[in-house]
């Protein structure tokens, strides 16, 4: 056998899978991966390989998700669900520190222990796009988030490429996928019974070597075999480029992101705004699943007495009036603002702010909207009627 | 502070399921016991100690004549006035009778219906008294309650946000019941403060803490009846513990005018 090394390709059977997800765990790692609960695929603690979602298919669309058993499916035909890394590498509530006064006198409490580093399988070519984004967010500024760090640091990412799209998918415009990548420890394409796995880091080596001890049977792939699961993420790719149906999903969703940035900024006063906005319920669900977005609000909690404060911070969305108050009102107060300060955000000024789209088209806003409202139909209503200026433009920024 | 701060607790038309809430504390009642004269609060104790109070919390709707007097004399006796749960900030339940006929309810209920006096209607206690802070809820959070009474102590703002259940919902990580299993669910438009209990049951969110700072349930109810949920189901579901709450009282209306 060629020992694993970054850029090598291994067979994987299921029961190797299970010695991966084994080695890890002996190496103090919390193993997290995609399971059915609740009626959805979701991202949680993961036991063993036979909890994996195999067999189970999930068909996407505005404002509705259902989970359907297909024998015929494999263990990662399904997408994304309500989760993603966010949940665990940025918390919905956090204590950030805490403090204590005693006569008068403040001190802080030390951090509690370390958490267990975290390693997450099935993480798909969008949600890797999205970490990237996220890093920049919290990593990449002079202002450096020190729990995302840590937690960052130690991540073991086990990718999958994708085989099949929801038709909330448009990962193919955003530049962000079917295919895994540009980092990960391990990558895993399916085919037939078991999975080929690409090596990606030398800790995804050492993954794979410690499993092969424990008696996991690595068979190197061979170069056609290489091509052949290469092809897999392409031609899926291709099919939902010409938007073709995948396995009797329907076709994915797509967006022109040819100049968008601009579409955007000259279109601030388009009604469609004003259009969105009688639909829209302020609920903030989209910013929530949104695997990107990263804005958050700090309290300090105290005790009754004063003495005992912590400082907590929790997912703060652009959906909420408190989220632009100033000097007790909010300057967006209404609902197209909201709205049209999400949307220009995630894929206009996102882009002057992070050189980067805030959307990876993981299709997720679209989905988890109670409403199913559809970026990707209200980006393209505004670029059909590019320049419509609203009947009368006193929406200013409230 | 010098002397510590005298609390009072009324209650009106209601089922004593807010103060309740407060009783179940515990130890966090007996923290607050510290802190404050605890000088009217008969559900837990007969000591009543004549007021003025600096702070009363008010739970219950105003459903007679009494009621309506009382509520004056309780204003007149409390500095910082706090109405809590659903009856007190929107008429409660009991508020349906504002869409029937008092006589026929009196009628059909009692033997001797001559002997009920009663109002027409039940109405939140903003509507006759200024009201300092409404804390909302059937019933009311108890940490929501705690976190009043420490912001009241502490002299700062209280955290009370107006945004949806859904944020609670989806901070929890739970899988959205309308999205997933297209059960009508009130939570995009209904303000959080529950923690989203109904949602972590697999039940749809019954709106008990009132309409959200910037409701639209116009939207949300023309997606369920789309979806295929009858519109009568729809309006019985806005017209349930906040039936009287402006947001909710206008859908309802609509939705039965329309049915
Ligand atoms: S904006 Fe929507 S599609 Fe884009 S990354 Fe966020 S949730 Fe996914
Ligand atoms: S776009 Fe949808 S999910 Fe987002 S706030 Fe509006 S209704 Fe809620
Ligand atoms: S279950 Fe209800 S409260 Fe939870 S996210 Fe869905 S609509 Fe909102």
């Amino acid at each position: 056998m060629t020992p694993p090394s970054p850029g090598s390709w291994h067979w994987l059977d299921r029961a190797g899978l299970q010695l991966v997800v084994d080695a890890l765990r002996r190496q103090g790692h919390r193993v997290i991966g995609p399971q059915v609960a609740d009626g959805a695929i979701v991202l949680r603690d993961l036991a063993s390989v036979t909890d994996l979602p195999t067999g189970w298919l999930d068909d996407q669309d505005g404002g509705s998700y259902r989970l359907r058993h297909d024998p015929t499916a494999g263990t990662f035909d399904h997408v994304v669900g309500p989760h993603s890394l966010k949940n665990f590498l940025f918390p919905a509530r956090e204590t950030v520190a805490s403090f204590a006064r005693d006569d008068g006198t403040w001190t802080q409490a030390p951090r509690s222990a370390a958490e267990s580093p975290l390693a997450v399988l099935g993480v798909r070519g969008c949600d890797l796009a999205a970490l990237a984004v996220q890093d920049r967010v919290f990593l990449g500024s002079g202002y450096v988030d020190e729990a995302y760090k840590a937690r960052r640091e130690r991540l073991f990412l086990v990718a999958v490429n994708c085989r099949r799209a929801a038709a909330t998918c448009f990962c193919h415009s955003m530049g962000c996928g079917p295919s895994a990548g540009p980092v990960f420890d391990l990558a895993l394409t399916e085919i037939g019974n078991r999975f080929a796995c690409e090596v990606g880091s030398d800790h995804g080596a050492a993954v794979l070597a410690a499993a092969s001890e424990a008696g996991a049977v690595l068979a190197a792939c061979t170069a056609s075999e290489i091509d052949a699961a290469g092809a897999v993420p392409r031609d899926l790719g291709s099919r939902m480029h010409a938007r073709q149906t995948v396995n009797d999903t329907p076709s994915p969703r797509s967006l022109d992101t040819h100049g968008i940035r601009d579409l955007l900024m000259r279109n601030l006063e388009h009604p469609q705004w004003d259009e969105v906005a009688s639909r829209c319920l302020s609920c903030t669900n989209c910013t929530l699943v949104c695997p990107t977005c990263f804005c958050s609000s700090v309290q300090e909690v105290a005790d009754l007495s004063g003495d005992q404060v912590d400082r907590e911070r929790h997912w703060a969305s652009c959906f909420s009036l408190d989220h632009a108050r100033m000097h007790g009102q909010s300057v967006r107060s209404s609902t197209a603002s909201r709205y049209r300060q999400w949307l220009i955000h995630k894929f206009a000024t996102w882009i002057d702010q992070f050189d980067t789209s805030g959307c990876t088209g993981c299709g997720r806003c679209i989905t988890w909207c109670p409403v199913g409202i559809d970026v990707t139909r209200e980006i393209a209503a505004i670029r059909a009627t590019d320049g419509a200026a609203a009947p009368e433009t006193g929406r200013g920024t409230s | 502070m010098n002397a510590k701060p005298r609390l009072a607790v009324f209650k009106f038309a209601s089922c004593d399921g807010c103060q309740l809430q407060l009783l179940d504390a515990q130890d966090r009642l007996l923290e607050l016991a510290g802190r404050v004269e605890i000088d009217h609060f008969l559900e837990a104790s007969s000591r009543v100690v004549p007021g003025p109070y600096d702070m009363g919390l008010v739970e219950g709707s105003i459903t007679t004549i009494e009621d309506e007097e009382r509520i004056r004399e309780v204003r007149r006796q409390c500095r910082f006035l706090v109405t809590i749960g659903a009856c007190a900030t929107a008429g409660g339940i009991q508020a349906l009778r504002n869409w029937g006929r008092i006589d026929d309810f009196r009628a059909a209920i009692y033997a001797t219906p001559e002997t009920i006096s009663t109002l027409a209607t039940s109405t939140p206690i903003a509507d006759h008294v200024p009201v300092d802070f409404e804390l909302r809820g059937c019933p009311i959070d108890r940490g929501q309650l705690i976190d009043l009474l420490t912001a009241v102590l502490l002299g700062r703002k209280p955290h009370v946000p107006g945004h949806s259940v859904c944020v609670e919902c989806k901070a929890r990580g739970l899988v959205c019941v309308a999205v997933a299993k297209g059960i009508p669910c009130l939570g995009p438009v209904t303000q959080a403060g529950c923690g989203a209990i109904c949602p972590a049951h697999d039940r749809e969110c019954f709106g008990c803490f009132g309409p959200s700072e910037s409701p639209n349930l116009v939207s949300l109810t023309g997606f369920y009846e789309r979806r295929g949920t009858p519109r009568d189901s729809l309006m019985r579901l806005v017209r349930s513990f906040n039936a009287a709450a402006p947001a909710f009282r206008a859908e309802s209306d609509r939705l039965e005018a329309s049915e």
